[in-house]
């Protein structure tokens, strides 16, 4: 019979272990506890005696090879068996008791080994005038019920699989409404292929389109909601969250950015404005803000610079025939996107009129799923946050993204003179394989000379 | 957070001692500090305690102090209960907590009661020392587990440590409580169990459980004795890639449901181990508490390994055995736990 020797565990925060030396090579007889191997961990190098008495049959590590705890090192022909453990099982273990250890993580007592129990009914260690102690002869009660043979051990678990996979813990009931999953598209890693919460939490983590790992081994390492040590609150990933996440991270990993900034004089447009508000905001209903306005010169622009409204195909540039742009809105649960769809045909009360109502539905949670698809640009009005200037990531897999940035007055030189005007910052981040610099500064220009060309008399109708 | 309170004596001059030398520490501790602490039991004084847990101490302290009581349970409670009425704080010790039930009416029928019963006015300070457990070959007199029916009873505080320092600590605390606490030391940890205890003074809260080693994959929550099978049954997991954290309750009435629950939420799975009967036992009303609190947390069933349903300890060593919870029944339980 031959049994593997193991890598003993050696502590709590040792999780692998060096080969330093083996002390015996195959052929060799070895006693019991006789050194077999020297093993250096980062805490300590020690040597590993041999569990039993036998010939090492042959070496499954070489020196200098770095395991994992409980990884097998070695093969013992034997003709016994390791005290207290199967053959097949068996695994050395070493004490070690030095004070970081027996202290981490928290102060915990140590078990001797083949000590006799002492007291009155114990054994021999404490000598007493009576060896049952005072009490056991004062004619107390004896006992009125038979006893019984005890239960077997306490096996409370059960061990047969279910059948079927409909049975959820509710701990994968939460998980799967939160993160709105269907629970049958994991494959179980549990007793009788149950879903597990781990199944669940490694699905999210790995995305859907990984089918997650077949192994029955249990499994573990994911965090809960709360970290132990009490550092750290986790909060659990929203739907919608995560779905920001995950395109934030296509759009940077995928799409090269460039950044472009213009200043941009909006004192005509601020002026047009003022004239045109308490005329709309009476007869239309709702606000007129610049946004609209925007809209109208960006969709123009875009009419000139095809190629800012595409997409990167690969071997091709997409351009899109209809200009559907997305306005970047602030909903309850996080950012969201709806759009304006063949934005190029509304004048700018019909852009202010559609875009309230798109705003609107977004806050109140109403928007379609057409709402929020088809968009080819986007805008951002980051300045209505109190931006200055922003560096935007592209709404994938548009060609670029647009915030319009605070307007405030500035002491601007004009014709040699300084003159107080209304100055607003657009700045662009763009697809560096669909556009270069020219192109965009090109898109930027146009914009930034349509928004001042605003002014008292251009009709908004 | 419980964790860690070992950080709290960082630093401080450590020397191994067993659980019986830090429970005669802390009497003699308290002893020295407050004169209204005095000790009364079945051979406590020239005896020095059937385990020793006295020794030395009427020589130390005199007749006055250690009081060497008659085999009379009931009286050793009652006279305990006058005392605590007048102020003073005494640390009945029944000698084996199998003894305890002839003086149930002065424990739980008054001093557990009176504090309420008396809008406040009374108070009972006491501490009720009762090694308990088997495992010791100490057949059905001298092995019973006796804490489900203080843990039932409001108005008790009930203490069972598992580790010298966590005795020491909470006796200490337990003796300048104000309430009737029970003291519970499991007599297989006497001599058995050892671990440090700092040399200076120190008290550990009372109602705060310890976790004893981290883990992600199951949480098993335990006290005194089969704490310690819990923590061998961890080691032994941890290479089959199971994470076991291991909760010590140390004090079960106040339970530390924060503890629990926190653990539970963040493995999803819960086992409790006593040698108690399984019935009814501790391990019933956490299971319970994790249904309540932390359902949508659990991702498997709340195992229970306990003693079973018998009357009382066998004295065959066979039948003794197989009541016991051990850290192969634990580690198998476990087992299924965790790939369930």
């Amino acid at each position: 019979m031959s049994i593997t020797i193991e890598l003993p565990h050696v502590g709590e925060s040792v999780v692998e272990g060096t080969i330093g030396k083996w002390l015996k090579q195959p052929g060799d007889e070895v006693k019991r506890y006789e050194p077999l191997v020297e093993i250096i961990t980062d805490k300590v190098t020690m040597e590993v005696p041999s569990p039993v008495e036998g010939s090492v049959i042959k070496l499954l590590a070489e020196e200098g090879e770095t395991l994992p705890m409980g990884a097998a090192i070695a093969e013992v022909a034997t003709a016994e068996s390791p005290e207290g453990v199967e053959p097949e099982a068996a695994a050395i273990k070493v004490e070690v008791t030095t004070p970081e250890e027996s202290n981490s993580p928290g102060t915990t007592g140590y078990l001797l080994r083949d000590v006799t129990p002492v007291g009155p009914t114990g054994g021999a260690a404490v000598e007493l005038a009576e060896p049952t102690g005072s009490n056991a002869d004062t004619g107390q009660a004896r006992p009125t019920a038979v006893v019984q043979p005890p239960a077997p051990p306490a096996q409370t678990v059960q061990t047969t699989p279910r059948s079927g996979q409909t049975r959820l813990s509710p701990a994968v009931r939460r998980l799967a409404q939160e993160h709105s999953i269907d629970i049958s598209r994991i494959q179980g890693s549990g007793l009788g292929g149950r879903v597990t919460r781990d199944d669940v939490l490694r699905y999210l983590e790995s995305g859907p389109a990984l089918t997650p790992p077949s192994s029955t081994a249990p499994t573990r390492d994911l965090e809960g909601s709360t970290s132990v040590d009490g550092q750290e609150t986790h909060i659990s990933v929203s739907p919608v969250r995560r779905m920001i996440a995950e395109a934030m991270v296509r759009s940077v990993t995928e799409i090269p950015h460039a950044w472009s900034t213009v200043e941009v004089d909006v004192s005509g447009l601020v002026a047009l404005r003022s004239s045109v508000r308490t005329e709309y905001e009476k007869n239309q209903g709702g606000s007129l803000t610049y946004l609209p306005f925007v809209i109208k010169a960006v969709v123009e622009a875009l009419k000139e610079f095809p190629t800012m409204n595409a997409t990167w195909g690969g071997d091709k540039i997409i351009l899109k025939n209809r200009v559907n742009l997305g306005l970047a809105v602030a909903a309850p649960e996080g950012l969201i996107v709806p759009v304006i769809h063949n934005a190029d045909q509304f004048s700018i009360a019909g852009l202010a009129a559609g875009a309230n109502d798109l705003a609107e539905r977004a806050r109140t949670k109403k928007l379609t799923l057409d709402d929020v698809q088809g968009g080819t640009f986007t805008l951002n009005n980051t300045g209505a946050l109190g931006s200055y200037v922003s560096g935007p990531i592209i709404n994938y897999p548009q060609a670029g993204i647009l915030t319009t940035e605070t307007i405030q007055k500035r002491a601007m030189v004009i014709d040699d003179a300084i003159a107080i005007r209304s100055m607003m910052n657009l700045c662009l981040s763009f697809d560096h394989r669909i556009n270069d610099g020219a192109e965009a500064s090109g898109f930027l220009t146009a914009v930034k000379n349509k928004l001042q060309a605003f002014g008292p008399g251009t009709s908004i109708y | 957070m419980t964790q860690s309170t070992a950080l709290k004596v960082k630093g401080s001059i450590l020397a191994v001692k067993s659980v019986i030398e830090a429970v005669r520490e802390a009497i003699t501790e308290e002893m020295s500090r407050d004169s209204k602490v005095f000790v009364m039991g079945e051979d406590v004084g020239v005896r020095g305690g059937v385990f020793l847990a006295t020794q030395g101490l009427s020589e130390e302290f005199g007749n006055n102090r250690i009081i060497d009581a008659p085999l009379a349970e009931a009286s050793i409670m009652g006279i305990a209960l006058g005392a605590a009425f007048r102020g003073m704080r005494p640390i009945p010790e029944v000698q084996f907590s199998d003894f305890v039930w002839p003086s149930i009416n002065q424990l739980i029928g008054e001093a557990a009661r009176t504090c309420y019963g008396t809008n406040g006015a009374v108070q009972v300070p006491m501490v009720i020392r009762m090694p308990y457990g088997g495992g010791i070959r100490g057949g059905l007199f001298h092995s019973q587990n006796v804490e489900t029916h203080f843990f039932h009873t409001p108005g008790l505080k009930v203490i069972a440590p598992g580790t010298p320092y966590d005795a020491k600590g909470l006796l200490k605390s337990a003796i300048r409580d104000n309430n009737p606490v029970v003291f519970l030391e499991h007599k297989k940890t006497y001599r058995l169990v050892r671990g440090e205890v700092p040399e200076e003074e120190y008290t550990l809260p009372i109602g705060k459980a310890d976790i004893k080693r981290l883990g992600s994959s199951v949480t098993v929550v335990s006290y005194g004795l089969t704490l310690h099978y819990c923590l061998e049954a961890a080691e032994e997991l941890a290479g089959e890639g199971i994470d076991v954290e291991v909760v010590d309750l140390r004090t079960l009435t106040p339970l530390d449901t924060e503890t629990i629950i926190q653990s539970v939420k963040k493995t999803g799975k819960l086992a409790v181990v006593h040698e108690d009967n399984i019935t009814g036992g501790v391990g019933a009303e956490i299971a319970a508490l994790a249904a309540d609190q932390a359902f949508e947390y659990l991702d498997g069933p709340v195992v229970r390994i306990c003693g079973p349903d018998v009357p009382t300890m066998p004295f065959a060593q066979t039948l003794e055995d197989a009541y016991m919870p051990t850290a192969d029944k634990i580690a198998a339980g476990l087992r299924n736990l965790a790939v369930y």
